[in-house]
């Protein structure tokens, strides 16, 4: 129970070339295919073993979501099979079917025998439910006046009520309050040591690390590599620093943030990578690893002055640190169209675990008031997460000890 | 046998939903579960009271001052039933797409709760119109219960009708817009509102190819007249209802994995 085997999988989905062309293949007989085939998996071969841990990163359109699909068996596979034992359950769209009408007690007895359960089995599990949701009273409550947070809660709650054999899991847990979402990974865990065989699909590589056993990229329909989690995030970011500037906005922009560049445009960022301390190209960060950051700026028109600042800021948006070329006295004058300056900025990720953001600031003087040559918010974003060192919390690392006497 | 199986499995589910559907139509209301009652009540009070009171409507041969009433609803209530039940199940996997797209569960369910619920609507009404004909005297006696193997078929027909536009309309929507049209021309080319005797005999013989005339026939014999119906003239129809229902489940079968892609 729990393994999962897949066999030369591939997904195409029929695009036909006008509306009418599907009728004419449906009616008219022995007509030849009227469709052609777009492929967004091909060659999928791999193996899961009860109780282990996998991890399917990719960029988005990398075919992550059609493959859970399949295994989930909503889609059909074009070719190939997926052979999967032992029940499944997904936490995919968390909250899927709750009618907001009803209380949350009858959505979850209905969502239970949407998954297969019987009425009973939910009578019984309700208590369970309850006490994990948390969410008190509010259980006689209709849907419609929940909390999203509480609504993930209880849809949490209904899905994992009882272990499964499988358990999906879709960055739908970054949803809820960070208490719940250290419960319900402390429930993932739980249930991986009593012989859940997990998949989780993240671009949250922390998570990816910090569970997972074996880590599968998927790039453009097909596995581009599979191994240890850290190998595959290796190459996953040097994969993504390989493409060009353009690109990389965009890769960046798919976890929800979006670059904003602002400013006369007389000076721009043309590249700017974040790479470890020999200069190879990072996405997730140890807390504590020496980090530089290469920039490179060219001017588009004259400049009397140019000051370049940087800015590192939590996943809310809130200054970590920052400053600029101007307080480290060294701004740069007279410049000529075309010419190039490499900054190299320097720092250990003294952070907290989390998700961080870097923006760049070209100006003159001392702030970007004046006369902003650009402005780029989010221009990098990076993952910290904790290796290496005891669990704490907050924003910054602080290298600290603590004494302990015992009388 | 396996199907069946897999439904019991998921009685809980189908019933489950079924209820939901039906009350989530009265959940906010003050009234509740009366309006359940109400709507399908006033309906019937303006086929009896306003025709047979106000318009006096007669039906021609029948010497009954309720005659065309129960003329009218035998045919409308249960032609309301088989629209209904056409129209969810023509709609039942468009509108429930993201559930289809999300979970694995028997997709089959679906077209069940859909008629299942135009069922539960089609109940409500006729028991109440069944209570009128108790309290006027125009109850047919034994013959009544000669309506469950008409309705049988008519419930035969509606599903697979149903689940084969359902299926089609996924792939073209042209079908469910086609079909609310053709529906409600069929409807008026069905002897249900007006007499087929009423008719010119050239219409007469158009209407009798019309193969709902008969069913609609079959409730209005045994309700307006108290009579057998016409159990023969009944075969075509029956014979449809199960050529539609097993190229219902043909297509069910042979497309609903793609029906997931094209949703």
């Amino acid at each position: 129970m729990g393994t999962i085997s897949v066999r030369d999988l591939g997904k195409a989905y029929k695009q036909y070339p006008t509306r009418s062309a599907r009728l004419a293949e449906w009616l008219i007989p022995f007509s030849p295919p009227r469709h052609a085939q777009k492929w967004v998996l091909q060659g999928l071969n791999f193996e899961v073993k009860p109780g282990e841990a996998i991890g399917i990163i990719g960029m988005n359109g990398a075919g992550k979501s059609t493959l859970l699909k399949m295994i989930t068996g909503t889609t059909e596979p074009t070719t190939g099979s997926v052979n999967v034992t032992g029940r499944i359950a997904a936490l995919l769209e968390l909250g899927m079917g709750f009618h907001p009408d009803f209380t949350g007690r009858q959505n979850a007895i209905m969502a239970g025998q949407l998954l297969g359960l019987s009425a009973d089995d939910m009578r019984s599990l309700m208590p369970e439910i309850e006490a994990f949701a948390e969410i008190g009273d509010y259980i006689d409550q209709p849907v419609r006046v929940y909390s999203s947070g509480m609504q993930m809660r209880l849809a949490f709650s209904v899905a994992t009520a009882r272990r499964p054999d499988i358990l999906i899991v879709d960055e739908a847990l970054s949803v809820g309050d960070n208490y719940f979402q250290h419960k319900s990974f402390d429930r993932i865990r739980a249930y991986n040591k009593l012989g859940t065989t997990l998949l989780i699909v993240s671009h949250d590589k922390g998570a990816v690390q910090g569970i997972c056993d074996r880590a599968i990229l998927l790039s453009g329909g097909s596995i581009a590599m599979q191994g240890s989690p850290e190998t595959v995030m290796d190459y996953y970011n040097a994969m993504i620093a390989e493409r060009d500037p353009a690109n990389v906005q965009q890769v960046l922009g798919h976890d929800g943030n979006v670059q904003t560049i602002s400013g006369t445009g007389d000076a721009r960022v043309i590249k700017a990578t974040l790479c470890d301390e020999d200069g190879k190209p990072v996405e997730v960060v140890k807390v504590g690893q020496a980090l530089q950051i290469q920039v490179e700026v060219e001017a588009f028109a004259d400049l009397p002055e140019l000051v370049f600042g940087y800015q590192i800021k939590d996943r809310l948006g809130q200054p970590v640190f920052g400053t600029n070329t101007f307080h480290t006295k060294q701004l740069l004058q007279n410049l000529r169209t075309g010419q190039r300056v490499r900054y190299v900025l320097r720092f250990p990720a003294n952070l907290g675990e989390g998700s961080y953001s870097i923006s760049f600031a070209l100006h003159d003087a001392e702030n970007h008031l004046a006369k902003s040559y650009e402005w780029r918010d989010r221009a990098i974003v990076f993952n910290v997460v904790i290796v290496g060192k005891d669990h704490f919390v907050g924003l910054a690392w602080l290298p600290s000890s603590i004494e302990v006497q015992r009388d | 046998m396996g199907i069946l199986k897999t439904f019991w499995g998921y009685r809980g589910f189908i019933l489950g939903s079924v209820q939901r559907e039906f009350q989530a139509n009265y959940k906010n209301s003050l009234l509740g579960a009366a309006w359940t009652v109400i709507r399908p009540l006033v309906m019937i009070i303006v086929y009896t009271v306003v025709f047979s009171q106000i318009m006096r409507s007669k039906l021609p041969g029948v010497d009954s001052e309720f005659a065309y009433s129960i003329y009218l609803c035998a045919g409308v209530l249960t032609w309301s039933f088989f629209s209904e039940a056409v129209t969810r199940g023509q709609n039942v996997f468009i509108e429930n797409a993201n559930l289809l797209k999300k979970i694995n569960f028997p997709r089959m369910c679906l077209p069940i709760i859909a008629l299942t619920n135009a069922l539960v609507n089609f109940v409500i009404i006729f028991a109440l119109f069944t209570v009128f004909l108790l309290v006027t005297g125009a109850f047919p006696g034994k013959i009544f219960l000669a309506l469950i193997p008409v309705l049988a078929i008519q419930v035969l027909l509606s599903a697979g009708l149903g689940l084969t536009l359902g299926v089609l309309n996924v792939f073209f929507r042209d079908v469910g817009q086609l079909s609310a049209i053709v529906l409600q021309f069929w409807f008026w080319a069905t002897p249900i509102v007006y007499p087929i005797n009423i008719l010119p005999p050239f219409f007469q013989q158009l209407l009798n190819h019309n193969p709902m005339t008969h069913l609609m026939a079959a409730y209005q014999q045994i309700l307006v007249n108290g009579q057998r119906p016409d159990w023969l003239s009944l075969w075509p129809i029956t014979l449809i209802a199960v050529v539609l229902c097993i190229t219902g489940a043909r297509l069910f079968s042979k497309h609903a994995g793609e029906m997931v892609d094209e949703l």
